[in-house]
């Protein structure tokens, strides 16, 4: 045994071309690649290929009945160029994730690095008012009943008596208010992963230092949040900040449950309605693909461009 | 120095001001009433007796609380023409066999991925990575050509398979071998002749408790809340979820028994986080990303 061992050993890299040392180490690590195949075949299977796919189809007018024929761009000058409720729908993406995405991340923040502080029985139980929301299934249907149109909206009813409106408002059927409500009720849902995250990275920053920055003359929280603990937490606000980004852009079942589908006048139709549209309904697979790709394309370059900007702080 | 230090127990006390402290307590108290109280409305609605709830204006509290939401939603169960006890139990079937298939492929994966060096390991961990970035709304339509290529359409393994590799369990279960198994243990039981697979279960896994408790949560939860799926069309076969939107899909006569079924299923995810919640805020310590 320790014979082989060393005989293993004397083998340097050296000794080798980079393909003859790749494979032995291929060899060697047969077991490896045993625990990483179900994980990596389902992976595959359901993520790597419908992404492959996607573009694939995306150059085709596959329908599900026909035999696909090639056409180049045609579904994505059609996108662009003839579809104006795709524009809508990119509008309606855009304002969604710009609104969301940054809010929902400096709430998860903000509000972890609050409740830094309180002793540990405090923070467990403001944790879950804040976690909650995003965990309960559909619980975000009550914001329906908060806001009815009928005699059933609690908020109607409170306009009424204040006089501010003399009959009651469909909140959900009016295209000023579809928008703002579902961005509330989106936020209301958002303190997810990324929020459970800054917890457990503003628990990790070493006390140490927040002493040692007293001393040094860090008079206050914001100058201690600024020049301590954001520079400790670069790992945990990059994994944050895809969390918030992906997630701001995956609301479109809380709009379709608010609202209906299609939302009045299209006012919160985003893309992944319209992808939902031409695949669910229509089964214009080469249409709705290259809806999906370019939203695949627009969330992969938010993450890049969020990406640069957050491995700046700190530095 | 000119400015004196304030200590107590000879330990350093940090700077705070007491407007900051108001300050911070009327932002917490606000945005935590925004949080909390459409929770409780859901609440006071699964409470409240007919006549409350049919009370114009309608009042945010219940006075003369009741069960009969409950009740009348457990009738309402038996009256489907798909017995709820079978909806109940699918939700219950997919969610154990996708937790648990999820537990050991992520696991494993993970344990490999982080603790042997093998060629394009990195780079698999970087693809699972990379899919963090976009959401699954972006593979759904390609996903039904697969699973009905596949001949998984309308069976129970059409949502159990895809649990089995989820991305985010991965990574976290990744993230915190990372930290949380050092290389000296392994080490010696590799020199002690153990196999990888038994390194990895008997001496990476009792290190990495919670890790795999936050997997298990966040599996669970996910197929816990799972509504209609694109993949499933016989009735016998959907989810509990799903048959709850359907009976509040019955409009605002069934307003009380649904926030009744509401609250039973929001209670199952939020008892499991309180049980677990200190594991998973161990687990997300070393969740964050490096490059």
């Amino acid at each position: 045994m320790s014979n082989k061992a060393a005989e293993k050993k004397a083998v340097s890299r050296k000794d080798m071309t980079r393909w003859q040392w790749t494979w032995k180490e291929i060899k060697n690590n047969k077991v490896a690649y045993l625990m990483v195949l179900p994980f990596m075949l389902i992976f595959t299977l359901f993520t790597i290929v419908p992404v492959v796919l996607s573009i694939v189809f995306s150059f085709t007018d596959f329908n599900m009945l026909e035999w696909p024929n090639f056409v180049f761009a045609e579904n994505y000058v059609r996108l662009f160029l003839d579809d104006d409720i795709f524009i809508i729908a990119v509008k309606n993406t855009f304002i969604f994730a710009v609104i969301v995405g940054p809010i929902s991340y400096l709430l998860s923040f903000m509000v972890a690095w609050f409740i830094n502080e309180l002793p540990p029985k405090i923070r467990a139980v403001i944790t879950l008012i804040f976690y909650a929301p995003s965990i309960s299934g559909q619980v975000y249907l009550i914001w329906q009943t908060l806001f009815s149109g009928d005699s059933y909206g609690w908020v109607n009813a409170r306009l009424l008596e204040m006089g501010l409106t003399t009959s009651p408002i469909q909140f959900f059927q009016d295209a000023n208010y579809v928008m703002p409500l579902c961005i509330v009720v989106a936020l209301w849902t958002s303190l997810g992963t990324a929020f459970l995250s800054f917890i457990a990275g503003l628990q990790g920053v070493d006390k140490a230092q927040y002493e040692a920055g007293a001393v040094d003359g860090v008079k206050n929280r914001w100058q201690e949040l600024w020049f301590i603990t954001l520079p400790n937490m670069g790992p945990q606000l990059m994994f944050g900040a895809i969390m918030a980004i992906t997630n701001s852009f995956g609301f479109g079942a809380i709009v379709t449950a608010l609202c209906g589908f299609p939302s009045v006048d299209y006012a919160a139709h985003t893309i992944m309605h319209h992808l939902d549209d031409y695949y669910g309904q229509r089964f214009e697979i080469g249409y709705a693909s290259a809806i999906a790709v370019v939203l695949f394309l627009i969330m992969i370059g938010a993450n890049m461009v969020v990406k640069k900007v957050i491995a700046k702080v700190g530095t | 120095m000119s400015k004196k230090l304030r200590t107590r127990n000879h330990k350093v006390v940090l700077n705070r001001s007491r407007g900051g402290d108001a300050g911070i307590t009327v932002i917490l108290t606000i945005l935590g009433a925004f949080m909390f109280l459409p929770m409780l409305y859901v609440v006071m609605q699964s409470l409240k007796p007919l006549d409350e709830l049919w009370m114009f204006p309608p009042r945010f509290y219940v006075v003369n609380p009741t069960l009969s939401n409950y009740t009348d939603q457990l009738t309402l169960m038996n009256t489907s023409w798909v017995p709820f006890s079978r909806y109940i139990f699918n939700t219950v079937f997919v969610s154990v066999v996708g937790t648990t298939g999820n537990l050991f492929f992520s696991s494993m994966a993970a344990y490999a991925m982080a603790k042997i060096k093998f060629p394009g390991g990195k780079a698999m961990f970087k693809t699972v990575q990379t899919s963090l970035m976009f959401h699954a709304t972006v593979t759904a339509t390609t996903s039904f050509l697969i699973m009905s290529g596949l001949g998984l359409l309308d069976t129970y393994w059409a949502r159990i398979i895809p649990a089995w590799g989820t991305t985010l369990g991965l990574y976290l279960m990744k993230q915190f071998m990372e930290s949380g198994v050092t290389d000296a243990v392994l080490e010696s039981a590799r020199l002690d002749g153990a196999s990888e697979i038994r390194t990895y279960w008997t001496i990476a896994m009792p290190m990495v408790k919670p890790a795999w408790l936050t997997l298990i949560v966040y599996s669970f939860q996910g197929l816990w809340n799972a509504g209609a799926s694109a993949y499933i069309q016989s009735e016998q076969l959907k989810s509990f979820n799903y048959a709850i939107q359907q009976v509040m899909a019955g409009g605002i006569k069934r307003a009380g028994a649904g926030a009744a079924s509401t609250v039973i299923m929001m209670v199952v995810p939020i008892a499991v986080f309180v049980i677990t919640q200190s594991n998973i805020i161990e687990t997300m310590g070393s969740s964050g990303m490096k490059d």
